[in-house]
């Protein structure tokens, strides 16, 4: 039993570091000079450190702009999120209505549809309403959440319903059914569904690529790539130090969360795509 | 059958008016979601419909084009890269991402205090996919400063490819990358998959005598196939729909080698502005995606074992 345990642990290692070694070269080369990667591409460590790669990282594009737009694009998706796709899942789970199930399904299945194949008349939509370079297409169109109904219909479900049904008794209607007593229930569902809806809205690239246009409104993904662009040939510490600032608020919050996250992401499968 | 059906929930209906309400407090808590799924998303769906029936470039007048979208793009040569790029990135990343995240996700279950792997394998996952592509990029760079063909060069004396240049080779760049990026999350997913499997059965086949080997194969895979299947089907959709990797880590204009179907769309749609050509390509898409998914739920009949 223990060589087969010892043997299990060094494989895990191994394929853990092969996960976290990107993430290392990440920060070491963030901190080294052009010169030092073009002659010797295999030192490790930076020589001499160059902290200033960071400065200058941030003081070559609005990154500062960029940070403010990611975060509070990504505050109003999560809350927005939150609030309807909850009040969606509580009709699911708990109001019988004709065509509950149908309806379900047709939620399920809007899920496969590729989001490539609506982006032009999307595109096309929004540029009409005037929100095309403007924060409102980011914001939006993404209450449109069938996945996020689908976790916290599950979260409802595990809810009793007798706790409901007392209340009810009391003389609570359905509204303070749900906000008083249905909502405090599944605070672990709308924690986890809050981070994984932070870092989606956070990570997205697809959409600001197409829908904004101006540098001042770009969000961090999308500043990032434009950035890597400008400094195509050697520059990497300098667009590493910018990498790295952009990755550390998702990694902060997913340490924050990262059982509730894993276990629902698991549970659903499906990983907030 | 429909017309003998529908009598009786109407009947059931007239007896409990209280529904009645229940109707309008559904349609209330139903509202915003339902009205943007019908705004952002079936509304466009059916736009692309009709826009793939066009030709239009956003400026002047629509003009009805018939099948004509779908067969230039069926005809393009460029065309049937993209979907042969598309279909290489799927054959590669399914079997090799999901058959990697399998070994681990057995591994993980069979050692005690696995949490802290977990973690660590997951880290990709919540990582923003422009800041990976430019990471990999870096190690993947096939000039003097890419550390991979360094370290083999240095080493082991390999002379590696140009990953990111080379059009042989770009796919599987690709795919090693994707690969890294989804591990974790398919890795939990079965995790989660193994934990229900019930560890009396596990028990009672060791008592008879079968090894792990024999375990794993008559009744691990078995009862984790409904995972797989599952596993199976998202992780080709989400090959199928590959952007922001490639986006960053090569430009598929100079490498054609990394032109995928999606890129296709992008291209056609917001640097050529032909919007008509563009939805018919990412119709091209859904229906390849619908014909895969329905080919492996056929396959799912033979392959897979519910439990009933």
């Amino acid at each position: 039993m223990r060589p087969r345990q010892v043997a299990l642990h060094a494989a895990l290692t191994l394929g853990g570091l092969a996960m976290l070694f990107p993430f290392v070269w990440m920060l070491l080369t963030s901190f080294k000079g052009v010169r030092q990667m073009l002659n010797n591409p295999l030192d490790w460590l930076p020589d001499p450190w160059r902290w200033e790669n960071y400065p200058d990282a941030l003081g070559a594009m609005p990154f500062g702009a960029a940070y403010w737009n990611s975060f509070y694009i990504a505050a109003l998706n999560v809350t927005l999120t939150l609030l309807t796709s909850a009040m969606a899942a509580y009709a699911f789970a708990r109001i019988r209505f004709r065509g509950s199930g149908v309806l379900f399904l047709v939620f399920l299945a809007t899920q496969m549809v590729p989001a490539q194949v609506t982006v032009v008349p999307l595109y096309l939509m929004l540029a009409t309403f005037g929100w095309i370079d403007s924060h409102l297409s980011l914001i939006v169109p993404s209450i449109a959440n069938p996945f996020a109904v689908f976790l916290l219909r599950q979260f409802i479900r595990a809810v009793p319903v007798e706790l409901e049904e007392a209340a009810r008794i009391d003389g609570a209607g359905r509204w303070r059914c749900f906000w008083n007593i249905v909502l405090p229930n599944i605070r672990p569902g709308l924690g986890a569904l809050g981070i994984i809806a932070f870092l989606a809205s956070w990570n997205a690239f697809f959409f600001p690529l197409i829908f904004l246009n101006s540098p001042e409104l770009a969000t961090v993904p999308l500043l990032l790539s434009q950035f890597s662009g400008q400094h195509t040939a050697v520059d990497y510490g300098l667009i590493l130090a910018a990498s790295a600032i952009a990755v550390v608020p998702t990694l902060i919050a997913f340490l924050i969360g990262q059982r509730k996250i894993i276990n629902s992401m698991a549970a659903s499968g499906l990983g907030g795509r | 059958m429909t017309v003998l059906t529908r009598a009786r929930p109407r009947a059931v209906h007239q007896a409990r008016p209280v529904r009645n309400r229940d109707g309008w407090w559904a349609a209330f808590f139903l509202a915003p979601q339902v009205a943007a799924l019908l705004v952002f998303l079936a509304f466009p769906l059916g736009f692309a419909v009709v826009l793939a029936f066009m030709r239009w470039d956003g400026l002047g007048q629509k003009e009805w084009a018939g099948f004509d979208n779908f067969a230039a793009q069926l005809s393009d040569p460029e065309f049937g890269l993209a979907v042969w790029n598309t279909v290489k990135l799927a054959l590669l990343t399914v079997p090799f991402g999901l058959g990697l995240a399998l070994l681990i996700a057995v591994a993980l279950n069979n050692v005690k205090g696995g949490g802290f792997y977990r973690v660590l394998y997951f880290l990709p996952v919540v990582t923003s996919s422009v800041a990976v592509a430019l990471m990999w990029q870096i190690i993947l760079a096939g000039n003097d400063y890419g550390v991979l063909n360094a370290s083999l060069e240095r080493w082991f004396g390999i002379s590696a490819p140009d990953w990111l240049g080379d059009p042989g080779w770009v796919i599987v760049a690709i795919a090693v990358v994707t690969i890294w990026s989804s591990l974790g999350l398919n890795v939990v997913i079965f995790l989660a998959g193994l934990q229900t499997i019930p560890l009396q059965i596990v028990e009672a086949a060791r008592m008879d005598g079968a090894d792990s080997l024999r375990i794993f194969r008559s009744i691990t895979l078995p009862l984790l196939s409904p995972t797989i299947f599952f596993s199976t089907v998202v992780a080709v959709i989400s090959s199928f729909q590959a952007f922001d990797q490639i986006y960053v880590l090569v430009d598929p204009e100079d490498n054609e080698g990394a032109k995928t179907i999606v890129y296709q769309v992008y291209e056609l749609g917001f640097k050529d502005f032909q919007f008509g050509m563009s939805s018919a390509a990412a119709l091209i898409l859904l229906v390849l995606t619908l014909l895969v998914t329905l080919v492996q739920f056929a396959a799912q009949k033979r392959l897979v074992h519910y439990d009933s």
